[in-house]
This record gives structure tokens, C-alpha cells and sequence, in this order.
């Protein structure tokens, strides 16, 4: 069997997502809920979730979440980690053995701090030191792959629909202040685990419901400033570009959603001076990260999360409100499941990024 | 007959709905493809049906009370269907007879491909405001769009009739600001557009128990084909 990373794949697919403004932890088991009547929109070959906020107690460390094909692939990057992390915990992800997901590989976690000394050598700070070893682990260590590297967040994703790969993580036993969800349709896959949404880089993580076009001009540029695709898919791209926008070009989520999904010259063109003069700006030097196809992705980050459409909104995308919650999903009735009385049904227009952050103080 | 659709998928409901007359389906969440292809009957839908609601729509009549999803009616051919509150994406799409009438708001591409064919004529009316390429590539039939929602966005977004190249559209405003494609003309509403126009409203209005008077001494655009765009020679003149 081809594996992720040997063949390219379009996929359709469905989202949702909630957070709280308050910060209040919610259990796994309303976004889980939020995925069943979607379930058309996968076809059983992946299936995920993004936690914000569960792992308070480690909350200054990052969080490794990783497979292994097998206990020598383990150690091998056991002895790499020791050799780059001190390793305050480490433990085997809880699952539940249900008969609808099967072919699980070795699943682990680890609770991680960059040793000073290597920072100090490299002169890089920790987290682009994390995402360097992130991505040597997963280009160079063969049977690897981290799937979920920030602190206080966690993915956790598997070949299945959602709603089973949800029971089989136990996420009703986690408390998080912001749930993503992804249900994946990939029509030609080899359907492989580390392939599942969402794609995490540090506590950037996106699940993603359409299909780039503009895959490898994205990869081409991105891959300029160390970042290795090695999975092919659209979404891994996504996540290396958000990740490049935000913490190293320092640029604002909406700036960021302007890139992505820049709006088109004649729609500038009616712009204020002002709006002109940013949009073209951003247009022209970020011309290669403009994502072209159809997508409807929700980012999640420590303490909010954005949601965003193509710029022709080729995709679906709802969102709704009740109390301190924000609920968005690829249609109204995910967010009806979660919550019968969501208000405020709203529908992005395409290019339109909603951001919602939790209190400061409050994740 | 009253369907519970709580926890039952959406092809037991659509098999369920097929074997009898006039429905009322209550607890709808999502189930997709509700009525497609159905000539005979009434439903009636208290909840959120799933997308493709009513698609291939052959005559039967179908009323939610509460918002659809994405491509309601799509390719549908004959019937009515009413919408208390919202639509998602490509209501209407490819539509060729038959009537859709929605109280609230259209997403993107709502009307896009819909033609006409002699007796069929198909009508599709919006209460609020419409998403952009309302009307792309539409080539038959006539689309409404009201503008009664109070959210102060603009009644249409970008890119209205792209492609156009035949059938109508009607504007309720005088379209200030909004920017049309070359391939199609607008003017004012005159008395034989009006005229045409004052049977579709009062039906609509009937539905929502709204009155047609002031609607129908609002100023409308409308919106047809340049006759002198190529699109209409590439798909009549060969």
C-alpha cells in the first residue's frame, strides 16, 4: 500500500469547531456530536480533533503527541528526543478498543522542554527549536511521525469517521476552552493516521474541508525557509504557511487571512486608499502564498481560533453563538447538535475571516 | 402523517416519506436529500433539513420552518418550495422549473445555471440579501431578490449575473454601487416588468403572510442578457 507522502490525494470533507470566551473547559463530547450528522461528508478514512487548554498540569511544556509503526521506530526516536528534550512525562495516549478502529499504531506522548544549552548553542529561541525537530523527526526518522507539538493543546487523529475516532481518544474525559474537528473524504487515499486532520506545527493546528490548487507553488516557496511537506496534502501546507505568516513574519491573523485568501484585483480596486494600499502590499509580497481552490479552514491557536473560506467560498461554512460559546462548522446542523439553541446564525462571505479569542487571562 | 426524524439516517426518512402522502417531519437535523424527486405530496419541516433538499423536485410541495443548507432544489423541474428562514449555497442551482420563495437570506451562487424550457419557468425569490455570483451563468427563468433584511449588508455581493445570458433578474434597489458584468444590461423596472413581476410577489407574500402593496410600489432593478453578448449566439444561434 502507498503510504501519505508517496501519493497526492483530493479529499472533501466536514468541520467544526467551539470555543469558549471564557475560557470555560468543555468535555470532547459535544464537538463529537457536532460530527454525526455530518457523517456523509467523510467517508470512514480519517477523522480528528484539536483540544485547547487540556493539559494544564504540563502547561509549560510541550506536548509530542506521536506514532510509531513499531517498538524499534520508538526507540530510536526515543533516544532523539532524550538527546534534544528533557522529558518531564511520558505516557501511552489513553484509547478505547472499539471494533470500528483498528490498525492502531504505537501512540505516545511526551511532555517536553528544549534543553537550555542546545537553545543557547543554536541561538534560536524554543519554539522555532521545536518546530525544527518536529520537522527532522518527521522527514528523517523513519516509522515516526509527531503528529500535535505545542504546549497545552493536543491532536489526536486516526483512520475512521470522527465521531468514532472521538470515543477511541476518550475525549470525553479531556476539558478544553476550544475543540476543532475534521471528518475526512479523501477519494484516492491510502488513508494513513499521520494523513488524518488536523495538522499541527507548535500549537498551530487547522482542519481544512476542500482542495488547493495551488498545492505546489504554496510547497515551493514555503519549503525556502526549512519547512518539509512530507505528507502531500493541501492541509500540511496550510499549517507551514500560517505557522510562517504568524510567528515568524509576525503578521496579524487578518493580515494572514488577506494572503491566503487575498481578495481579487477588482475587489481592491473599489478599496479605500488606505485598505488599497495594505491589500496590495500583502498581495504582492506574499503573491506565492495565495491559496487558490476551494477551502473552508478553522485555525485554532492558544486562546482563539479563526475560521476562513476561499475567497470564491467554494466551501461551506456556518457559524453560530450561544452565551460565552462560538460555534462554526460546514453546516448549520453540526452546530444545532452541539447546541439546539445557537443564535446568530451567521455565513461568512468568502475571504472573511471570523476570529474569535478567549479573554486574556482566561486559557 | 408525522415523521420524528430523531436518530432515524436520512434514507430510512426519504424511504419513509416516499410510501406516504402529506408528511410532517419534526426533530429534522441535517438529513439530506429530503423529497428529492418527489411529485405527489406535502412536507412539511420543523428543524434544519440536510442539503440538496428537494432535489429533482418533481411537483411535490415542500415548507420548512426554519433555515436550509446548501443547494436547495437543485435540477429541480416542478413544485414549490418554501423556506421560513435562510438558505445556504446554490439554492436553485440549475433549477428549470418550479418555484423556490425563502424569507431570509441566499448564500454564494444562489439561481446559478437556471434555465427555462417553453412551459417551464422556473421562479426563484429571496426575502433578504443574496451572496455573491447570484445568478451566474443563468440562463433562463427569474430571480428575485428583496433586500428586507435589516443586517445593512449590501442587497447582492459581487460578481451578479456573471455569465448571464438569458432569463431575468429583479433587484429591489436601484443598484447604486453595485458593479454588473459587461454581459449583461439593467434598467429600472417599468409597468410591463412590474407587470410580470406582481404575480410572482403575491404568491411569495401569500406564503409569509406578508403584504405585497409596498413591495410592489418599491423601486426594482432588472437585470437581463446584453442581447448583443456572445453567450446567447453560442448557446441558441448553432
Amino acid at each position: 500500500m502507498k503510504r501519505e507522502g508517496e501519493i497526492r490525494i483530493p479529499s472533501g470533507c466536514a468541520i467544526a469547531a467551539v470555543i469558549s470566551t471564557e475560557g470555560r473547559r468543555m468535555d470532547g463530547g459535544g464537538i463529537i456530536r457536532a460530527m454525526i450528522p455530518m457523517h456523509e461528508r467523510s467517508n470512514g478514512l480519517g477523522g480528528g480533533f484539536a483540544g485547547y487548554g487540556i493539559y494544564p498540569e504540563f502547561r509549560d511544556f510541550f506536548a509530542l503527541h506521536l506514532f510509531f509503526d513499531d517498538s524499534a521506530a520508538r526507540k530510536s526516536c526515543e533516544q532523539f528526543l532524550k538527546d534534544h528534550f528533557e522529558i518531564v512525562h511520558d505516557e501511552k495516549i489513553p484509547t478505547r478498543t472499539i471494533p470500528a478502529i483498528t490498525g492502531e499504531p504505537i501512540i505516545r506522548r511526551y511532555f517536553v522542554a528544549p534543553l537550555k544549552s542546545v537553545l543557547a548553542a543554536q541561538q534560536v529561541d524554543e519554539r522555532e527549536y521545536v518546530a525544527r525537530t518536529v520537522m527532522r523527526i518527521n522527514s528523517q526518522i523513519p516509522g515516526c511521525h509527531v503528529f500535535s507539538s505545542g504546549k497545552n493543546m493536543g491532536c489526536f487523529k486516526a483512520v475512521g469517521y470522527p465521531e468514532d475516532v472521538g470515543r477511541f481518544y476518550r475525549l470525553e474525559e479531556y476539558g478544553a476552552y476550544c475543540w476543532t474537528s475534521h471528518g475526512r473524504y479523501p477519494t484516492n487515499t491510502p488513508g494513513w493516521w499521520g494523513g488524518a486532520h488536523p495538522f499541527g506545527l507548535l500549537d498551530y493546528s487547522i482542519v481544512h474541508n476542500g482542495e488547493i490548487s495551488s498545492y505546489d507553488a504554496n510547497r515551493r516557496y514555503i519549503e525556502m525557509f526549512g519547512y518539509h511537506c512530507t505528507l502531500k496534502t493541501d492541509t500540511e501546507v496550510i499549517t507551514y504557511i500560517m505557522d510562517y505568516l504568524l510567528r515568524r513574519q509576525g503578521l496579524t491573523l487578518e493580515e494572514a487571512a488577506s494572503v491566503v485568501a487575498a481578495p481579487f484585483w477588482t475587489t481592491i480596486e473599489n478599496k479605500s486608499e488606505e485598505d488599497k494600499k495594505r491589500l496590495t502590499y500583502l498581495r504582492s509580497v506574499f503573491s506565492s502564498l495565495l491559496l487558490t481552490g476551494p477551502f473552508s479552514i478553522v485555525l485554532g491557536f492558544e486562546g482563539g481560533l479563526m475560521a476562513l473560506n476561499d475567497r470564491l467560498k467554494l466551501r461551506a461554512m456556518v457559524t453560530g453563538r450561544k452565551d460565552d460559546r462560538v460555534f462554526i462548522a460546514s453546516e448549520e446542523t453540526a452546530i444545532r447538535a452541539m447546541e439546539p439553541d445557537a443564535e446568530d446564525i451567521r455565513y461568512p462571505a468568502g475571504g472573511e475571516p471570523v476570529i474569535v479569542q478567549v479573554k486574556e487571562g482566561c486559557f | 402523517m408525522l415523521l420524528d426524524a430523531r436518530d432515524m439516517d436520512y434514507t430510512a426518512l426519504n424511504t419513509m416519506l416516499r410510501q406516504e402522502s402529506d408528511c410532517r417531519i419534526i426533530n429534522c437535523l441535517g438529513h439530506r436529500f429530503l423529497g428529492a424527486g418527489m411529485s405527489d405530496k406535502r412536507i412539511t419541516i420543523s428543524g434544519i433539513p440536510g442539503n440538496a433538499l428537494g432535489a429533482y423536485l418533481d411537483g411535490a410541495e415542500i415548507e420548512v420552518f426554519g433555515n436550509a443548507q446548501d443547494a436547495v432544489g437543485d435540477t429541480m423541474n416542478a413544485g414549490r418550495i418554501v423556506i421560513h428562514g435562510n438558505v445556504g449555497d446554490a439554492a436553485g442551482y440549475a433549477m428549470r422549473g418550479g418555484k423556490i420563495f425563502v424569507r431570509g437570506d441566499a448564500g454564494y451562487r444562489t439561481g446559478i445555471h437556471m434555465k427555462a424550457y417553453q412551459e417551464k419557468n422556473p421562479v426563484l425569490v429571496i426575502g433578504g440579501r443574496a451572496g455573491s455570483f447570484l445568478g451566474e451563468y443563468q440562463a433562463g427563468g427569474t430571480i428575485v431578490v428583496l433586500g428586507m433584511h435589516t443586517d445593512g449588508r449590501p442587497i447582492v455581493s459581487n460578481f451578479p449575473g456573471a455569465g448571464m445570458h438569458g432569463g431575468r433578474m429583479y433587484i429591489r434597489s436601484d443598484c447604486a454601487g453595485i458593479r454588473f458584468p459587461v454581459q449583461v444590461q439593467h434598467h429600472p423596472a417599468e409597468e410591463e416588468d412590474m407587470a410580470l413581476l406582481r404575480p410572482i410577489l403575491e404568491e411569495y407574500c401569500a406564503c409569509f403572510r406578508l403584504d405585497p402593496g409596498p413591495l410592489l410600489e418599491s423601486r426594482f432593478t432588472v437585470v437581463t442578457p446584453d442581447s448583443a453578448n456572445p453567450y446567447k449566439q453560442m448557446y441558441v444561434a448553432n
